[in-house]
């Protein structure tokens, strides 16, 4: 090996952009098209869903049928990466948990979520619990932002007129599947307000818009659409902003520090090429992190410099606290009136065709805030697992063939069981509130590096008896409302001693918080657009910047706030000039 | 762009109407399936191709331990009328493939098919191999039914249990499998809701 040596390049762009997902391709998007010359680096390959998605596919064309051997959501999943890295490690604090899911790629997450798109509500960003911090911005001020991304990307859903859960520019959403249906009967008797899903997802042409597909309704969005007919950042903004000229995007480049002068200011950043683990470094006149919340904070903390002995941006003492994610846990089963059902294709669309807004507003409970429920179901496409633990379900129904009553089985009995109950199957999985709290956070672990030889993350995080009594209520929520549908359940129905199903931190991939906003540069790492309080050309523009997320997917609300910090950026740069 | 474009986009109606392709799988059941062998997907990364030529190049079953899987897989998914059994379909060597993709799964079912041959030999004095299908399936009786079985077989009923599972899972998704399943999806269309005829038969008012 030769000796170290950094290659510098002169070019000074206006914005260097770290990650290339919604956060990092909004805010590029917006400065590319405001004429700006951007510079874009992403960790992992480029991505583009046209040549690279799985889209289609069949079981039998993955020898592991579809398992997750090497992608946690399958194979033809879309996320390259996952919740383990091979060579990029991360540590927890003893006792606490967290999951840290990473993908690695043009277009980062965004290429296999859920395309589950809420906007967080007035409640949302002033809460009126008094246990949640609020915002230092007001729905009203995002409200045109929110407004503006229904209208650029798509996005389906109803006009419903409820207070937290504002209503977007949508086109028409797709209808309920059978189950579904069952779903809202039982959802109905329990109190529990079902309406349609709200999804980005283009169900029809979206008005001005040559470049994207319209929605076939293979319920793949998972996979990434090679179409273009959901959001994905690499589709909808990186490839798109390529087009301007003004756009360059460097693939396979690991940032390792934000490199900054004597006065603090950020001057550009150096990076790593994961491939051949060359060292570079680039200049720009203002650096904008959308690496993930964890990523862009763990950027941070590893930027020491004279001026921020601490890291940069972290004067507060800040970055990598108030790590939040969501809640989840789930029930599920199957509906006995959907054995043997009439086969047909009902893939629909792969986002959600309902969900249940949390419906108790502000209602005094045992716990802060709420949760809204993801509902799921029916005759998916086949894959590895799919009639896994037939025994512990199969003498749930009523025999028809004259055979005994018994669980399991083999030979031709077992085989039609596997036929009869295909498409029965049924579900539901809650999403709620979890608290943004400073006792959870991430720190720069002090005795251990990745491969790239990059200090690596520590976790601490622990669930309160908030969050767990919210899994609570789901738990009994979920019950009773398969009850009133006429389901079984099959899943275990965990107790306060496997708190309730609480899902692991980290595993519903929400996590925020790691730089919050806010109006006291003591108490917040950002200002309320976004701008590291004492790193004036410093950005954060993913999930970072949240004080405390809602019960909503965090998507919508990244791609809302970015385009405002973007908009401020280009705001700012006028002031200079003028 | 609308619908159509995006078909056009994909390559999926370049020779005529999007109707040709309702019909476009499970058109031979009787043929062996085809699994991905060297070609390399767009999309898959490197690394997970050359992990799967590798897996490819192992073999871990012996010649004995493939015949007792191959037996009872097809004790498992039989043949019928109407679709093949496990055999034809090759799920055997899918079973050879995943365990060592997921090598939690190889102890247990090597480990399993010993118990298996061991418990054969007590009971019948020969290798569950060469069993007449009569004494096989007795000592299927006594592990394929988890809540009526002797505790004193249950290491027999963890096996069967994992073998039935990925039995399952290396049937149901070949084309054949699909087919069986009466998977309908996995094609371009348009989702317009249930059928009207299946609302009305599960009680649910036209909307």
């Amino acid at each position: 090996m030769g000796t170290f040596q950094i290659k510098e390049e002169s070019t000074v762009y206006d914005a260097i952009v770290v990650g290339s997902g919604a956060g990092g391709g909004m805010a590029g998007y917006i400065l590319v098209n405001a004429g700006l010359k951007v510079l874009m680096l992403e960790a992992g390959p480029f991505f583009d869903p046209a040549k690279d998605a799985l889209q289609l596919r069949w079981p039998w064309e993955s020898p592991r049928r579809g398992a997750s051997t090497t992608r946690p959501f399958g194979d033809f999943d879309a996320a390259y990466g996952g919740w383990q890295i091979e060579g990029e490690p991360y540590t927890h604090e003893k006792g606490t948990e967290f999951d840290w899911f990473r993908a690695r790629m043009l277009g980062g997450r965004t290429n296999h979520w859920g395309r589950i798109s809420l906007r967080m509500g007035p409640d949302d960003f002033k809460p009126k619990d008094n246990i949640t911090d609020a915002w230092p911005i007001t729905y009203d001020e995002v409200k045109p932002f929110y407004d503006r991304v229904d209208r650029m990307i798509g996005i389906y859903g109803t006009v419903e007129n409820l207070h937290n859960e504002p209503d977007g520019i949508f086109l028409k959403p797709p209808k309920p599947r059978l189950n579904e249906h069952y779903i809202m009967r039982g959802a109905k008797k329990s109190g529990v307000t079902v309406i349609p899903g709200r999804g980005s997802v283009l169900t029809e042409a979206l008005p001005g818009n040559k470049d994207r597909g319209t929605c076939f309704y293979c319920g793949q969005c998972g996979r990434a659409c090679k179409v273009y007919g959901d959001f994905s950042s690499s589709s909808c903004l990186v490839i798109p902003a390529m087009k301007t000229g003004n756009l360059t995007v460097i693939d396979n480049a690991m940032v390792r520090e934000i490199l900054s002068n004597d006065e603090g200011l950020a001057t550009g950043v150096s990076y790593v090429n994961t491939k051949d683990l060359k060292e570079y470094s680039v200049k720009g006149k203002t650096i904008i992190l959308g690496a993930s919340a964890c990523e862009s904070a763990r950027l941070m903390l590893n930027s020491k410099s004279k001026a921020h002995p601490g890291g940069i941006g972290n004067s507060s003492g800040l970055v990598g606290k108030y790590l939040h994610d969501s809640t989840g846990a789930d029930v599920g089963g199957f509906l006995p009136q959907l054995l043997d059902r009439k086969r047909y294709n009902e893939d629909g669309v792969g986002s959600v065709h309902i969900y249940s807004p949390w419906w108790l507003g502000d209602k005094k409970l045992d716990f802060a805030r709420g949760y809204h429920i993801e509902y799921w179901g029916g005759m998916g496409m086949p894959s590895y697992g799919s009639f896994h633990g037939v025994q512990n379900y199969n003498h749930l129904a009523t025999r028809t063939d004259g055979l005994p009553q018994e669980s399991g089985g083999y030979g031709l009995s077992l085989k039609n069981d596997y036929r009869r109950f295909y498409g029965a199957s049924v579900g539901m999985s809650g999403r709620g509130t979890a608290l943004a709290r400073k006792e959870n956070y991430c720190e720069i672990d002090p005795n251990k590096v990745d491969k790239f030889g990059i200090p690596v993350l520590k976790f601490n995080y622990t669930w309160t008896n908030e969050e767990v009594k919210q899994a609570k209520h789901m738990i009994e929520t979920f019950q009773e409302i398969m009850h009133n549908m006429g389901a079984v359940i099959t899943s275990n129905i965990p107790d306060e001693s496997q708190l309730y199903g609480l899902a692991t931190p980290g595993k519903i991939i929400h996590e925020g918080g790691t730089t919050r906003m806010g109006d006291n540069s003591n108490t917040s790492v950002l200002n309320k657009w976004g701008q590291a309080h004492d790193c004036k050309n410093l950005y954060v523009v993913d999930a970072g910047p949240f004080v405390q997320q809602g019960d909503k997917n965090l998507t919508w609300t990244i791609l809302a706030l970015s385009m405002r910090t973007a908009e401020y950026i280009l705001q700012e740069k006028k002031k200079l000039n003028s | 762009m609308n619908r159509r474009d995006s078909l056009k986009a994909l390559g999926l109606i370049a020779a005529g109407s999007a109707a040709a392709l309702s019909n476009s799988s499970c058109d031979s059941p009787t043929k062996p399936t085809k699994v991905v062998g060297d070609e390399k997907l767009p999309g898959v990364q490197d690394f997970e191709h050359e992990r799967t030529q590798a897996l490819y190049s192992e073999q871990y079953f012996d010649k004995h331990e493939m015949a007792t899987i191959a037996i009872l897989t097809d004790l498992i998914i039989p043949k019928d009328d109407n679709s093949p059994s496990a055999t034809e379909v090759g799920v055997p060597d899918f079973i050879e493939f995943i365990v060592k993709d997921i090598p939690s799964h190889k102890l247990p079912i090597r480990g399993g098919l010993k118990w298996l041959d061991v418990y054969a030999q007590k009971k019948f004095s020969k290798a569950f191999v060469e069993l007449s299908k009569e004494n096989q399936t007795s000592i299927l009786d006594e592990i394929a039914y988890p809540s009526k079985a002797k505790p004193e077989v249950s290491q027999g009923v963890s096996f069967f249990n994992l073998m039935r599972d990925l039995t399952s899972s290396g049937y149901l998704t070949t084309k054949e499998g699909i087919s069986f399943l009466g998977y309908a999806g996995n094609r371009p269309g348009v989702w317009n809701g249930v059928p009207e005829d299946i609302l009305k038969e599960h009680g649910f008012d036209l909307a």
